[in-house]
């Protein structure tokens, strides 16, 4: 009984939708039966197909077929057969052929199984104009009109009569802007009589700045733009510049070539211009993640299998996400073709590594103002530099003098004082002592060596000795000695004190070193065994000096004439570690400290001849002459802080991160169940091998592959971009599956509408301005979308185009109507993204408190919808029915429940707008109700309020007002909402009731819907 | 309202102009046809085949337990983990096996006895640990399925697939494909909500992501709505401040007239559709507040809750919620508890853990019991994995003691809904790393649910980009031996 009914069901919708059997058109008719029920064992899928059959091909599909003849066809046969273990398709699959599909088979078998190629893999052919005429009530504007006419013709329908003009404003404005029009412009437009009226409406829309906000939203659920990366953590990034630049291509109306090759490749442009580069953030907008625990190359390649299938979806409109783990089960796509599509985004610095908002590459986008600002502060800088660059100058000219006073007071004031050799020995090498007071050796350096450096002494009371053991560019990679690792080994050191011929030997009681090498310490260099020493290699080439202080275990009291003899023994097993050049210096402190002394330094420096120091001592003494001038001091803090608000006006700048390809190519794999772990076999990048081929001279990169996206040859991209378009403006695409254009998608309704407005949109140079002109102006677009009984039983969702389009508007651009038509919208073009009105706690709770909402004030509570920050995690809560931007989407969301109505009737944006449209309208001065009612209906929808309308709800004003009046406590809550400022000169019961009346008036059906 | 209207009205929110015979007919069959003999009278939208068979269940609450109960520690008592506390893994377990980064290959890890004692409970001698003894004691209206084992080793990803059938995002979960397949019992409250919570002092918690309860490819309206913690239950659930519930049943009023108006003019069946939602708000704007009012419940009923039940947000009290709205003809409530991940707070947080959420539980079920609504809600407990019955961490620093992923082998429980009770199905091995016997999968406990809700699994499908798509993927058995 039910499939009885169900076959009566089917005929009687059959009519409408011109699926009768006049003559068989294999895509529209058959290949639809075989992929929806043959292909998935019998289809391009070659690791999976069954019996070796393969139907999706016009060779393999005649090893089952004999044309013209259904009872010599195995096909046939299995399709009709009543024997359950030979049925096809198989009992056990859920899949069946109903009477009308098998009936439908023997005939087109019988007429000669004709085949053909999927359509939308054949070249793009402008189909001929249809000839229709139009009547003066019905007429044909331009050719969508003659495709459509003569599609409702051979559906034995009519076109509805065009919409009012004020209807056929808010549409189009609607449509182009995203807004609702102004009463002056709604004025104008009705007070123009002239031929050209709605042509000039359409052209000043196009012209409008909103255009490029308006067509940006659906580029940006498609490019999965976001403010956040997604998943934990969460980071925020800044990639709005790239969105701006999105608003302002749409707005100079840059051609849709160029827009593709730009974001896909721009970088790849000879002399990439800075937006150029910027629009390949495009590539970037997706997720990060960056979860504890995650392998960097997983991330890499998830982020690159996106880009790539982002590209699939937006461009050829195909399912290629299909094919990560196989060959494609209906189309014609291979595995091998997912990952030569992967290779071509697969060259990219990125490691995949970490969760930084901002990962490498980047381009700094600043603001004009941050411009502006950025260049101020680095003239300041040049201007403090040039200053401090004088002063330099100026105290170079005085050195000499201050050198000569400085050593003077260093003199005075020092408390190491270098020793001055009287004599100096090696066993084996020459020691010389060089002017700077450092000793020097030289000769064969031996493996063992011992110096004794004896040296007259000034001061009466000496309590330590120190030892500076000297980098010099003689010793092994500029270390300490010409050992093989530039170490030495100190083994012992002996302290004499000579006087009168007697030395006595002087006791060490501790000692210090800059640093000790594992147990070569510097105790050893005062214990009683030979072999042990002091050493200070720590794995690396040595690049500093190091320092020994020797503490004595009683001062030692020093006569005229007194002289030190100082030994210094290399005995250690490794061989050659001889000191390589030192100094040693004594002292009269009471506790001798290692420290470094920068007056030694300084002084030791201004002692070695100028035309001797080095560059280190040049260094010392200039710097010391300059710290003591305080003009100097002055004007370098100048050019310090104003360095640092450099970096800081930098650091405000919005990075957007970007594309770039590694010199030397990455190597690209199939990976097996499209695991990363699992590489197969190697693949270089290519387009799909069942498309036209890239050109021969066309680089094997992003720019190649988007050239090719672009070119006349290829049969996808226009058709899937106009049909995305044609979505935009009339609700549905032609294609209902403006995400696969495959087999198993939608065939066009309107197949020759189609690629007439692909081959036009193409030889238009891609124009897009007047690919969207072209469809407001049309009469399919401007006619009536009143439905009627007939209409709604013949085609209920309106894929014939009998009447115009009506459905909810989105709901971003309900927010924008709303905030327009109060007059609070912000008109201000780009820049950061901000945080609107939103109840509190919806980060928070998501996120465990680890982010909190931040609302903006002012201004920012008002900017279009375009503008709000956008959490990945956890999207703005005021939209409803929007692609999540967490991955590509393109296809429109309209779903109709209660939740959506709590939002337009209880959020605080609506109740403000409400309060404040309310307000112009009570300090009209105007008589009537009636009047202010009108306003608020002209600033809504654009016309007056009917009489039935205004009955109805200036009974609810009424009704309201003794509410209120009852209870005015509730009047002044209500005006309370929102932050925007009210006239307190309003009497609040009435304000209230206004207010609650314009809130009505948002959330009525005509309000939510584009008419 | 017009039946015809609705007809139309129906058709045309669904895929009507579909390409093939069966797209067309089966859809707007689902309007002309009357509904047969086994469908709920009171079920509002759902498909017209739908149910396949008698539904067991017609309710199904999911108390997910976020991070991964350890199950060698709370229900899969190993004594022989006891006994090689501290050895290394012996040969033979789990060679070649992958788990996360943390373990690395589990070569050489030690084991680790169980924290707690277990006992075995009831006349079905269930065995929990003395970690759960509220659980302990309802143990015989309880089946414990031990071997289960599932595809993925990180929360995300293996949350998704419990819940969606996929580990990753972008396929409907279970309670949009229940609410798309069989509609709502509910014309006040949603078909599918989703009710989060997090011990306190838990140190780590895994973000609820919303695809969790998402519809995927299906229209977004059968994606869970989220009832918050916090603040309104359901986000713009109250009026604003100043209008009052008799102020808005006017305007309502005023704004379905106007609508009318528009509806004779325009003939546009989403009008309707429009005026019967915003009908609907209104309802759930008195419901929901009713809902969360707890003033009617005993003392009795609340002490068997637990402490938190008063305070929102908490997992007790969203069990009690759980309990009212499947009274109220709620579809799938998913409540998702957080804090499970003990990496290395077995001795510390898996106290807390167990703490909130036990008592609770096993009070949820008792009280469903009570109220004669066991049998017709399936109640599922448990996590997206088990932990590994070796340590992570160093087994001399007790207090760090903790357990790493396992997919290999964990525990669930379920109750009523059809399930026979006092049970205990399938086994791990005698390490409790490898589900042995009676192997049960992800997609064979999907199965399991669906049949219980009177679906059959393989039928219950939606055509997305060219494919049918359906909660099992392409695979799931049924495990018919639990079912009572």
């Amino acid at each position: 009984m039910r499939w009885f009914s169900f076959l009566l069901f089917f005929s009687f919708l059959s009519v409408p939708v011109g699926l009768t059997a006049e003559e068989i058109d294999f895509n529209r008719d058959i290949r639809p039966i075989l992929s929806e029920n043959c292909f998935h064992c019998h289809g391009p899928d070659a690791e999976h197909r069954e019996a070796d059959l393969r139907l999706d091909e016009h060779a393999g599909a005649l090893n089952a077929i004999e044309a013209g003849d259904r009872h010599k066809s195995e096909l046939f046969s299995r399709v009709s057969t009543t024997d359950e273990d030979l049925k096809m398709p198989p009992v056990d699959s859920n899949r069946t052929l109903s009477a009308k599909q098998i009936k439908l088979l023997g005939e087109w078998i019988d007429q000669g199984a004709e085949w053909g190629q999927h359509w939308s893999w054949t070249p793009i052919v402008s189909p001929e104009i249809p000839n229709v005429t139009g009547t003066a009530e019905l007429p044909i504007h331009n050719q969508i009109d003659a495709f459509i006419r003569r599609k409702l013709v051979n559906e034995n329908l009519q076109p509805s009569p065009i919409a009012t003009k004020s209807t056929l404003i808010r549409r189009v404005t609607l449509d182009l802007t995203g807004l609702p029009p102004t009463p002056n412009e709604v004025a104008a437009f009705l007070a123009d009589d002239s031929e050209g009226a709605y042509e000039k409406l359409v052209d000043r829309l196009l012209a409008s700045p909103s255009y490029g906000e308006r067509m940006a939203w659906d580029w940006l659920d498609a490019a999965r733009y976001a403010d956040t990366n997604g998943y934990q953590g969460d980071g925020e990034r800044t990639m709005w510049p790239w969105r701006d630049w999105v608003v302002d291509s749409f707005n100079n109306n840059m051609p849709y070539d160029e827009f593709t090759i730009s974001q896909l490749a721009g970088d790849l442009l000879p002399d990439a211009t800075f937006e150029q580069k910027l629009a390949t953030g495009f590539c970037r907008n997706h997720m990060i993640n960056g979860e504890g625990g995650r392998i960097a190359e997983e991330n890499r390649v998830d982020y690159v299998m996106d880009m790539a299938e982002t590209t699939g979806t937006l461009w050829l409109g195909l399912t290629f996400n299909c094919c990560r783990c196989h060959d494609h089960k209906f189309d014609a796509l291979l595995q091998k073709d997912y990952y030569s599509l992967f290779a071509f985004f697969n060259q990219t610095p990125v490691t995949g590594a970490g969760r930084s908002p901002q990962t490498k590459p980047i381009l700094a986008a600043p603001t004009p103002e941050q411009t502006q600002q950025i260049s101020n502060v680095e003239s300041q800088l040049q201007i403090a530099r040039e200053a401090v660059n004088a002063r330099v100058q100026l105290l170079a000219k005085k050195q000499a003098e201050w050198e000569l006073s400085k050593l003077k007071t260093l003199k005075a004031t020092t408390t190491w004082t270098s020793l001055v050799a009287t004599s100096l020995t090696a066993e084996h090498q020459q020691l010389e002592q060089l002017d700077d007071l450092s000793i020097f050796a030289t000769g064969p350096n031996p493996a063992n060596d011992t110096y004794s450096v004896t040296a007259k002494v000034q001061a009466s009371l000496i309590t330590g000795l120190r030892l500076d053991a000297l980098q010099h560019e003689s010793h092994f990679k500029g270390g300490l000695a010409r050992s093989n690792s530039g170490n030495f080994v100190l083994t012992q050191i002996e302290i004499f004190l000579l006087h009168d011929d007697r030395e006595v030997p002087i006791e060490i009681a501790s000692a210090d070193a800059t640093f000790e090498q594992g147990n070569l310490k510097i105790t050893n260099a005062f214990d009683d065994d030979s072999k042990s020493g002091w050493a200070v290699y720590d794995g690396k080439p040595i690049e500093r000096n190091h320092a020994a202080v020797f503490r004595f275990a009683e001062p030692v009291n020093l006569k005229a004439g007194s002289e030190l003899r100082v030994v210094l023994h290399h005995d250690s097993p490794h061989v050659r570690h001889n000191l390589g050049r030192f100094r040693l210096s004594a002292t009269s402190v009471p506790k001798p400290e290692l420290k470094e002394d920068k007056n030694e330094a300084l002084q030791l420096a201004l002692l070695t001849p100028s035309e001797k120091r080095s560059d280190e001592q040049k260094k010392t003494i200039r710097e010391a002459h300059q710290s003591g001038d305080q003009e100097y001091a002055k004007i370098s803090k100048t050019v310090k802080d104003t360095d640092s608000q450099l970096n800081s006006a930098r650091g405000k700048v919005a990075k957007v991160m970007v594309m770039e390809d590694l010199k030397e190519p990455r190597q690209s794999f199939m990976l097996n169940r499209g695991l990363y772990t699992a590489p197969g076999d190697e693949v270089s990048a290519a387009v799909p091998e069942s498309l036209p081929p890239l050109a021969e001279e066309a680089s094997r990169n992003r720019l190649g592959l988007a050239e090719w996206l672009v070119s006349n040859e290829n049969p996808l991209t226009a058709r899937v971009v106009v049909n995305r378009f044609w979505q935009q403006i009339f609700g549905i695409g032609i294609v209902k599956t403006t995400n696969d254009f495959g087999v198993q998608g939608e065939l066009p309704v309107h197949m020759d509408l189609l690629n007439w407005l692909a081959a036009d949109f193409r030889n238009s140079g891609w124009d897009v301005k007047h690919l969207i002109k072209q469809m407001v102006m049309s009469h399919t677009y401007r006619q009536s979308s009143k439905v009627t009984t007939k209409l709604v039983e013949r085609d209920p969702a309106n894929r014939l185009l009998a009447r115009a389009p009506r459905y909810r508007l989105p709901s971003w651009m309900i927010r924008d109507q709303a905030l327009a038509a109060s007059g609070l919208l912000t008109n201000k073009l780009g820049g950061p993204s901000v945080n609107v009105y939103q109840p509190p706690g919806i980060w928070e709770e998501a996120t465990f408190g680890k982010k909190k909402y931040v609302q903006d004030h002012g201004d920012g509570l008002y900017r279009r919808s375009l503008y709000v920050f956008w959490r990945r995690i956890i999207g703005p809560t005021i939209f409803f029915d929007n692609a999540t931007r967490q991955t590509c989407t393109v296809k429109a969301f309209r779903t109709n429940t209660p939740l959506h109505a709590l939002r337009t009737f209880n959020d605080v944006t609506y109740v403000e707008a409400a309060r404040v449209l309310a307000e112009q309208a009570l300090q009209l001065d105007v008589n009537s109700d009636q009047d202010r009612l009108n306003f608020i209906f002209q600033r809504v929808l654009a016309h007056n309020a009917r009489d039935a309308e205004a009955e109805i709800l200036l009974g609810g004003i009424k009704r309201s007002k003794t509410q209120f009046q009852a209870d005015e406590e509730r009047a002044k809550e209500l005006l309370t909402l929102g932050e925007s400022k009210r006239d307190e000169s309003l009497n609040v019961t009435d304000h209230a009731s206004w207010t609650a009346l314009c809130l009505a008036i948002f959330n009525i059906d005509e309000t939510l819907t584009k008419e | 309202m017009d039946p015809l209207y609705q007809n139309r009205q129906h058709v045309t929110r669904r895929e009507f102009f579909g390409r093939t015979a069966t797209g067309i007919g089966t859809v707007a069959l689902a309007s002309l046809l009357e509904r047969d003999g086994f469908a709920s009278s009171e079920s509002l939208g759902g498909l017209p085949s739908l149910p396949h068979i008698a539904p067991k269940a017609k309710r199904i609450i999911y108390l997910f337990q976020n991070g991964a109960p350890t199950h060698v520690d709370l229900f899969d008592y190993k004594p022989k983990l006891q006994e090689l506390h501290g050895k290394p893994l012996p040969d033979g377990y789990a060679e070649g096996k992958r788990f996360s980064t943390m373990t690395g290959k589990a070569d050489g890890k030690l084991m680790l006895a169980p924290v707690e004692p277990f006992k075995q409970h009831g006349e079905s001698g269930a065995w929990v640990s003395d970690f759960l003894p509220y659980t302990a004691q309802v143990a015989d209206k309880l089946c414990f399925v031990k071997s289960m084992h599932t595809d993925a080793v990180n929360h995300a990803p293996a949350i998704q697939f419990l819940l969606s059938g996929a580990e990753l995002p972008g396929r409907p979960t279970l309670g949009a494909w229940l609410t798309y397949g069989l509609g709502t019992e509910s014309d006040s409250l949603p078909s599918f909500v989703v009710m989060t919570s997090i011990s306190k002092g838990t140190s780590c918690g895994q973000i609820f992501y919303d695809f969790y309860w998402g519809s995927g490819f299906l229209p977004s309206k059968y994606q869970g709505v989220k009832f918050r913690g916090s603040g309104d239950p359901v986000l713009y659930i109250s009026n604003p401040n100043g209008i009052s519930r008799e102020m808005r049943r006017g305007w309502l009023d005023d704004i379905a007239k106007v609508n009318q108006l528009k509806l004779q003019e325009f003939g546009d069946p989403e009008i309707s559709t429009r005026i019967s939602q915003y009908e609907m708000a209104f309802k759930m704007q008195s419901s929901v507040p009713e809902l969360t009012d707890l003033s009617g419940e005993t003392q009795q009923t609340l002490k068997m809750y637990g402490e938190g039940v008063h305070e929102p947000g908490t997992f007790a009290h969203n069990c009690l919620l759980a309990r009212r709205l499947v009274e109220r003809g709620t579809r799938c409530v998913q409540l998702m508890h957080a804090g499970w991940d003990q990496h290395n707070s077995l001795t510390t947080e898996l106290y807390n853990q167990c703490r909130d959420t036990d008592q609770s539980s096993a009070a949820l079920v008792q009280d469903l019991d009570r109220l004669g609504l066991l049998d017709e809600t399936l109640v599922i407990w448990g996590g997206e994995f088990g932990r590994t019955p070796f340590i992570q961490g160093d087994i001399t620093n007790r207090v760090r003691w903790g357990r790493d992923h396992h997919p290999y082998a964990f525990t669930i429980w379920m109750a009523g809904g059809g399930i026979k009770p006092g049970m205990t199905y399938g086994a791990s091995d005698d390490l409790g790393i490898n589900a042995v016997e009676k192997k049960v999968h992800v997609h064979d406990l999907q199965a399991t649910w669906l049949h219980q809700m009177g679906i059959n699994h393989e039928k219950l499908t939606y055509k997305f980009q060219g494919r049918q798509f359906r909660l099992t993927d392409v695979h799931g058995d049924v495990v018919t031996d639990i079912l009572s």
